[in-house]
């Protein structure tokens, strides 16, 4: 029975219970609701709940987990002595998925029935050929041990999918019977559906703390056995990134970080002197009408997609600085550089340091003016020597909301920055950085348990901890030193 | 005040002699302001150059993609040809291979040539019919196959010329260019002028860029963004019937239940740090927790959408909560006063009347997350698709691409013409984003009530 279907059931049968729920209540006490406890629909409704949301979320745990289970079942079965050389039980693996995947195309489109499958045998049957009939292609010949698989795991997949059915409607039979059960007039059902609403917001706040969890277990267990193919010290200390298809690479995170941080520097040098002059601009020489049209214009600039700027670098400004520039003053020839890439990115980022400026400039108050007036400076004294200084720590907030903004983008720097890790100091020559290598090692061609994949995870948890960082750091600046005004 | 203020020494270096003479230090404190004044006047210029300078590179690279040069010509669909035995059969008709349908078009366009006098001169055969696409005959023989009963009969056909006489008529491709393309000739582009002038050769409206699917290496003139823009349809369909319901009674219980607690604070936390991830920290999550751990299929619509709504809640809940925050106490207190329960003041009286500005955030989220590029990459949604996703539920299992995909995975082929495909694939992002954002804009004017 597919997902779909079990779920439509599941709703079905919980708006049925609430319609009988509600009838039942009203029933109870002969029309007379003065008598209930709560008005009539809150009957329904903990019907309804008690239906839908234990089945429903009994479905949701099945699907996350069941190929876990069926997962560490098959590849038991599979020794390791009959792995190839220069393949992988996880390589292994995946073919038996596709042949479970194929059995099922067979019995669907290929015309045979489940006593076939059995009869099956690899050295009879051109199994290979039979799957590539039904649109499933394998790369090698298909051994007695892994066909075995194959069929178990399919038979496996296919009971627990009956076992799922069974549990899901067991489950939201069981509430059914359980909420109507309880209906008396005496039954505090507004008291039970409102307990059970809060219960469930609670869990949707929760679902924040488990995305973080989430984000936190896969980088780190990833990184763990990334650590365990590959010595954590090279991947810290070496000077060289040199990731190899064969094995034997040089994975050493300097390079990246370098680029990253040259990047994300010439960015904020583009973006902070920028944003900073146009925040002020506009909170304190800007007429109304000026501020009404030019404000929402720069802000403009957050709201396109990263990858119109990426284009932007790959078509127009790179060239750009190539032929101007980098080519003139024999600087190099190459159109995707640091320069692109930080100049695009700073384009990017004037917005967050000129509207966070913005509110902070707006946030001074008026008598620090009027009092730095009254001793007779200009406006622009009394900018650079009052406001700036009350508004600092804002600013300097919003500066490194920007800097972790810079480090963690991706799209630019894979479009602009290009892809060799160089340490250089030359703005003009390609180099990368460490989005754009998580990017690259995890959209390649390799196998997922190699170091050249896994070291992805150990990048991702450094630019995890580095923004994360930058991030704590701007908030605790700007709740330790702001002024407070009365 | 009581010292007279002629009592007072005044340096000799800075006597004014008069309040309307200038002096020096005056002079230098003006021109000070004046610089400061220059200075942010200069920022906010550069700012909004920079969106000008940004979005005229794109509409210019990009417009042309919307038009499409197409050879009209009369095409004899010969049943000698087509149809051997005669019967119609499909399954027969089927055996047919583009191969067959390419030579019916070079003859139709022959006899087009011959009609207005065109010779092809210093021209093979072979040149000739390279001017076509290598997708007009799979286009043609979609035809047939859809009405067999259009054998025999002579059917006005559009077919599309290749992509470097697309690029002649668009300003990319020049005589001189051609002279060192091995996929282009002089001659050919001299024969596309003629037959421009002739009529043969029209420009129309390209709907194929925004409806089909995409297309090879080798054919930038037959990619389209059909699949793309179902793909983002699906996930921002699952975005928002997830993160919705979810923002909202996250913002709810925090809004207006959660007490003070270590509980409430360390959610807090988490959802502002959440807001600050950078995106491809997500695809990293999506990647390890749904593709490897729970075993959902790659480049699927499901997996983005799922990997988008954790990245858009923040945005969801940070202004379902000002929404929630701008609705006055008064209201709360009167509901309470006449007897309602809390859940049922804030579900009947808070709820609906924050709903505006639940909805414009909703929106703004949407938005961002239909840009987002990152996280898709890392779920495997750069792969090449070319089958459309089946109806939903089904088809958010099936693989699709996404717009800014697309867009991505246009720039990393190596025909220029793609260059002008990825910027009309950002016209048409950037058109779905304008109207989500009027739409936010217009709700919030329409709706907003202030208190």
């Amino acid at each position: 029975m597919s997902i779909g279907l079990l779920s439509l059931i599941v709703i079905v049968l919980a708006v049925a219970g609430y319609f009988a729920g509600r009838r039942l209540a009203v029933s109870k006490v002969a029309g007379d609701i003065r008598k209930l406890h709560s008005l009539p629909s809150y009957y329904g409704q903990t019907v309804f709940l008690f239906t839908a949301v234990p089945a429903l979320l009994f479905l949701a745990a099945w699907l996350l987990i069941q190929p876990l289970l069926i997962e560490s079942r098959v590849s038991a079965m599979l020794n390791v002595a009959d792995v190839p050389d220069g393949s992988s039980v996880s390589l292994m693996m995946t073919d038996v998925r596709r042949i479970a995947n194929g059995i099922d195309l067979m019995l669907a489109k290929g015309g045979l029935n489940s006593a076939d499958i059995a009869a099956m045998r690899t050295d009879l049957t051109d199994v290979r050929g039979r799957l590539a009939e039904v649109g499933v292609a394998l790369g090698t010949n298909v051994t007695p041990a892994v066909f075995a698989a194959g069929k178990a795991y399919h038979d496996l997949s296919g009971t627990s999918r009956m076992m799922m059915t069974v549990g899901v409607l067991a489950l939201a039979l069981a509430g059914f019977v359980y909420a109507i059960s309880r209906i008396q007039p005496e039954f505090r059902a507004r008291n039970v559906t409102e307990a059970f609403v809060k219960v469930l917001l609670i869990g949707a706040s929760c679902i924040a703390i488990l995305t973080t969890v989430g984000i936190v277990l896969s980088l780190v267990f990833e990184t763990i056995s990334f650590f365990r193919i590959y010595p954590a010290k090279d991947f810290f200390l070496s000077l060289t990134w040199n990731p190899k298809f064969g094995g034997g690479s040089d994975l050493g995170i300097w390079p990246l970080i370098w680029g990253t941080l040259y990047i994300s520097f010439i960015a904020l040098l583009v973006s902070v002197p920028v944003g900073i002059f146009a925040a002020i601009f506009l909170a304190e020489y800007a007429s109304k009408k000026v501020r009404a049209v030019a404000k929402p214009l720069i802000e403009i600039l957050a709201g396109i997609p990263t990858i119109v700027y990426g284009l932007f670098a790959l078509i127009t400004v790179g060239p750009m600085l190539r032929d101007y520039f980098a080519q003139p003053m024999g600087f190099g020839s190459s159109s995707s550089s640091v320069m692109t890439a930080g100049v695009v990115m700073g384009l990017m980022l004037i917005p967050f340091v000129s509207s966070l400026s913005d509110d902070i400039i707006n946030a001074v108050p008026q008598s620090l003016r009027d009092g730095s007036y009254g001793l007779g400076a200009t406006q622009s004294e009394t900018i650079k020597q009052v406001i700036l200084p009350a508004a600092l720590p804002g600013i300097v907030g919003a500066v490194l909301l920007a800097a972790s903004r810079a480090i963690g983008e991706t799209m630019i720097v894979v479009m602009g920055a290009g892809a060799a890790a160089k340490m250089s100091l030359n703005p003009f020559e390609a180099m990368t950085t460490v989005t754009v290598k998580i990017v690259s090692q995890l959209t390649g061609d390799t196998e997922f348990a190699s170091p050249e994949t896994l070291v992805a995870f150990a990048l991702g948890l450094t630019l995890f901890v580095f923004t994360l960082g930058l991030n704590i750091l701007a908030l605790v600046i700007v709740r330790k030193y702001r002024e407070q005004y009365e | 005040m009581t010292a007279p203020s002629t009592n007072i020494p005044v340096p000799a270096a800075d006597f004014r002699p008069s309040l309307y003479k200038t002096d020096s230090r005056t002079k230098r404190r003006n021109a000070a302001e004046t610089r400061f004044r220059a200075y942010g006047i200069a920022a906010v210029a550069f700012g909004v150059l920079a969106l000008v300078v940004l979005l005229t590179s794109v509409l210019s690279q990009g417009l042309s993609a919307f038009r499409q040069t197409t050879m009209v010509m009369q095409v004899e669909l010969d049943p000698a040809v087509l149809d051997k035995t005669g019967n119609r059969d499909p399954a027969e008709l089927g055996k047919v291979t583009t191969i067959t349908y390419g030579r019916l078009l070079d003859d139709a366009l022959n006899k087009e040539l011959a009609g207005k006098g065109l010779i092809p001169e210093g021209m093979s055969a072979r040149d000739v019919s390279a001017m076509i696409s290598k997708e007009a005959p799979a286009q043609l023989r979609k035809i047939v196959l859809a009405d067999p009963s259009k054998i025999g009969s002579t059917i006005s056909f559009d077919a599309w010329t290749g992509g470097r006489i697309d690029g002649f008529f668009k300003g990319r491709v020049t005589m001189e260019s051609a002279q060192l393309d091995s996929n282009v000739t002089p001659e050919q582009l001299q024969l596309a002028q003629a037959m421009r002038d002739a009529g043969l050769i029209t420009m129309p409206f390209n709907w194929a860029f925004i409806t089909g699917p995409d297309a090879s290496e080798v054919r930038p003139e037959a990619a389209g963004l059909g699949v793309a823009i179902l793909g983002s349809a699906y996930m921002m369909l699952i975005v928002l019937a997830l993160a919705l319901p979810i923002g909202v009674a996250a913002s709810i219980y925090l809004e207006e239940f959660a007490s003070k607690n270590w509980f409430t604070d360390l959610i807090e936390v988490n959802i502002a740090n959440l807001a600050a991830v950078p995106s491809i920290v997500f695809g990293i999550l999506g990647l390890a927790v749904f593709i490897n751990f729970a075993g959902m299929p790659q480049s699927s619509p499901l997996v983005g959408g799922l990997v988008l709504t954790l990245m858009t809640l923040p945005t969801i809940i940070i202004s379902t909560r000002a929404a929630l925050k701008a609705v006055p106490p008064s209201i709360k207190d009167a509901a309470l006063g006449v007897g309602a329960s809390k859940t049922q003041t804030i579900f009947h009286h808070v709820l609906p009347l924050a709903m505006p500005g639940i909805l414009t955030g909703t929106i703004i989220g949407l938005a961002q997350a239909l840009g987002e590029t990152a996280p898709l990459l890392l779920i495997g949604m750069v792969a090449f698709v070319r089958d459309y996703p089946g109806a939903p539920p089904e088809g958010f299992l099936d693989p699709a691409s996404a717009l800014p995909v697309q867009v991505y995975n246009f720039t990393q082929r190596a025909d220029p013409a793609f260059v002008e495909r990825a910027s009309g694939a950002i016209i048409v992002l950037l058109v779905f984003l304008l109207a989500m954002n009027i739409l936010a804009v217009i709700l919030r004017r329409k709706f907003e009530r202030r208190w």
